[in-house]
C-alpha cells in the first residue's frame, strides 16, 4: 500500500508539474523561445496571488478571476516590448534576456516581500483530505490535478480547434509564409505569451495555497517544468503532462525509499530518459 | 489598381530594377537561377523590406510595410516549393490563406470546385499529398486572400509534365476576372504561352522585356542567358 500511495500521491503532484510545464511548452512549440524567468513569473504569480487575496479578502482561488488576465496582459506587454526584439536566428539572445529578466522579478520580489516564505490560506482546503479504502487523498492533489487535465485540454482544444490555434500553428511551422497570410507574428507571438502567463498565473495560485513560498523558489520551479516538458517530449502538451506525472511519481518513490532522495529521484529519472530518448517520450509527430 | 511599379536600390541581388503592371494584366518574370525573380516577388509580397517609394501598388507607396499589411492590400504569394504548412490540415491551409478577409469569389467552396481532388483530402495532413496536389493547395491558399495581385513562384519546379499542364490549364480560369498576375518561371514556353508580357531578368536587372508574342527566341536566350 505504501507504493501504490507514493505512485497516486507522486502522480497528483505530477498535474502540479505539468502546471509549471505547460506554459512553457506552449512557447517553446510556438516560438522556439525558452524562458528562462519561467519559474519566477510563477513566484510572481503566486505573490500576486496572495496580496489581492489579502487586499480583498477573497479566498485564493477566486483571485485567479484577477490574476489570470493581469498575468496574460503582463505576457502580452513583455513579448512585444522586449521578447520579440530577441528572436531571431541566434537563440543566446532571448536566453540572455529571460534570464535578466528572472534577476529582475526576483529581485524585485524580495525588495517587496522580503525573503520571509509566505503562504496563502485557503480555509482549510490545503489540509482536507477524503479516505479512499486506505488510501488518503488530499482534496487540494486532486484539484491541482483536474485543473491541470482542464488546462492542458483547454490548451490543446485551442491549438487545434480554434483559428488562434491555427495561428500558433501557422507561425512556428514557416513565420514567413504566415505573415503572408496575413498573420503578423508579433502580435501572435504577444497572444502566445499571454496564454503561457496564464497558465503560470493558475500554476503559481496553486503552488502558493500548497506550500510556502519565497522569491528564491523560481528556479527549482522551473527545473520541474522543464524537465517534465523534456521527459514528455517538446512541443506536445499531453506529453507534457505525462512528463508531469513521470516525474511527481519519481519523486514520491524516492522519497518513500529515502526522504533525502526526493529531488534526487527525479532528476535521475529525468537524466535517464534523455539519455535513452533523448527527444522525449511522446516527440511531436507532425513536420 | 493603377499600376505597380517595382524598383530597388542599388542593393542586394536587384539592382535599380524598374518594372510595372497594369489592371488584370498577366506579367512573366523570366531569368536564370539567382538572377533575382524570387527576390524581386520576396520584395513585392512583403518579406524583404524596402524603401516606401521602392514599390507602388494602386499608387500608394508599399516598399516599406510588413508582409501581413502587404497581404491586406490583396497582393499574394505562392512561394517557391509551396511551403504549406505540416501541422495545418488541407482545409486549414485554405482556412489561414483567407484571414486576411476580403471580399471576393474565392471561398473554400470556389476552390474545390477549381481542384476538386482537394476537397476529398481536406481533412488530411498537407504533406500527406502528392507534389502537384500541394500545389493545387499553394495556390488555393493564395486564392482564398481574394488577391488583386497574385504571384506564382516557380509553380512548375519538381512536378511531372502532365501535372505542370494541368496546372497551368487552371490558370486562365484563375486570372481570368480582373486579377493580375506576376509569373517567375524558368520553363519559358509556359510563361510565354499565359502572359501578355515578359520581363528578362539577369544579374539582378531587366535585360528584355517585351510583349510575349512578339519576342524571338533568339533575343530571349540571349536576355537569359546574357551571350552578347
Amino acid at each position: 500500500m505504501d507504493w501504490l500511495n507514493a505512485i497516486v500521491q507522486g502522480t497528483l503532484l505530477g498535474g502540479l508539474y505539468a502546471l509549471f510545464a505547460a506554459g512553457l511548452s506552449l512557447i517553446f512549440g510556438v516560438m522556439r523561445l525558452v524562458n528562462i524567468a519561467h519559474g519566477d513569473l510563477i513566484v510572481l504569480a503566486a505573490y500576486l496571488g496572495l496580496s489581492t487575496s489579502i487586499a480583498l479578502g477573497m479566498h485564493p482561488l477566486l483571485v485567479l478571476v484577477a490574476v489570470v488576465p493581469a498575468m496574460a496582459g503582463m505576457g502580452y506587454v513583455l513579448q512585444r516590448g522586449v521578447l520579440n526584439r530577441t528572436l531571431g536566428d541566434d537563440i543566446l539572445p532571448p536566453l540572455l534576456v529571460t534570464f535578466g529578466l528572472s534577476v529582475i522579478v526576483q529581485n524585485a520580489l524580495l525588495e517587496i516581500y522580503t525573503a520571509d516564505p509566505r503562504k496563502m490560506d485557503a480555509g482549510g482546503l490545503e489540509t482536507a483530505s477524503v479516505d479512499l479504502g486506505g488510501l488518503t487523498l488530499g482534496v487540494l492533489p486532486v484539484l491541482t490535478f483536474a485543473v491541470a487535465v482542464g488546462v492542458i485540454a483547454g490548451l490543446q482544444w485551442v491549438f487545434y480547434r480554434t483559428a488562434l490555434g491555427r495561428a500558433f500553428r501557422a507561425v512556428s511551422d514557416n513565420q514567413d509564409i504566415a505573415q503572408i497570410m496575413g498573420l503578423n507574428k508579433a502580435h501572435v507571438f504577444g497572444l502566445a505569451m499571454a496564454l503561457s502567463l496564464a497558465v503560470v498565473a493558475v500554476a503559481g495560485i496553486f503552488l502558493g495555497i500548497r506550500t510556502s513560498f519565497d522569491p528564491s523558489i523560481g528556479g527549482g520551479r522551473l527545473i520541474f517544468g522543464f524537465e517534465a516538458v523534456i521527459i514528455g517530449g517538446l512541443g506536445n502538451l499531453w506529453g507534457t503532462l505525462a512528463g508531469g506525472v513521470i516525474l511527481g511519481v519519481a519523486q514520491t518513490v524516492g522519497a518513500a525509499i529515502d526522504p533525502g532522495w526526493q529531488l534526487l529521484a527525479g532528476h535521475l529519472v529525468f537524466l535517464l530518459i534523455l539519455a535513452i530518448r533523448p527527444n522525449g517520450l511522446f516527440p511531436r509527430m507532425d513536420g | 489598381m493603377t499600376g505597380l511599379d517595382a524598383f530597388y536600390g542599388d542593393f542586394q541581388a536587384l539592382y535599380g530594377l524598374d518594372l510595372h503592371l497594369d489592371a488584370g494584366e498577366v506579367l512573366a518574370i523570366i531569368g536564370a537561377n539567382g538572377a533575382g525573380k524570387t527576390t524581386l516577388l520576396r520584395s513585392i509580397a512583403g518579406l524583404i523590406r524596402n524603401r516606401p517609394e521602392a514599390i507602388r501598388f494602386r499608387g500608394s507607396p508599399v516598399g516599406a510595410l510588413r508582409a501581413d499589411q502587404v497581404a491586406g492590400l490583396g497582393i499574394a504569394l505562392v512561394p517557391e516549393g509551396r511551403q504549406l504548412f505540416p501541422s495545418l490540415s488541407v482545409e486549414e491551409n485554405l482556412i489561414i490563406g483567407g484571414r486576411v478577409g476580403r471580399k471576393g469569389p474565392w471561398s473554400l467552396d470556389a476552390v474545390y470546385r477549381l481542384f476538386p481532388i482537394l476537397k476529398e483530402r481536406r481533412n488530411q495532413a498537407s504533406t500527406s499529398l502528392s507534389g502537384g496536389q500541394q500545389q493545387m493547395v499553394a495556390i488555393g491558399r493564395a486564392l482564398m486572400a481574394n488577391p488583386d495581385l497574385i504571384l506564382f513562384d516557380e509553380i512548375s519546379l519538381g512536378l511531372a509534365p502532365i501535372i505542370i499542364r494541368d496546372i497551368y490549364a487552371a490558370l486562365p480560369g484563375i486570372v481570368g476576372d480582373g486579377m493580375s498576375a506576376i509569373l517567375v518561371e524558368q520553363d519559358i514556353s509556359k510563361a510565354l504561352s499565359v502572359s501578355s508580357r515578359v520581363y528578362c531578368l539577369q544579374e539582378g536587372r531587366v535585360s528584355l522585356e517585351g510583349a510575349s508574342d512578339a519576342l524571338l527566341r533568339e533575343a530571349i536566350s540571349r536576355a537569359y542567358f546574357g551571350i552578347a
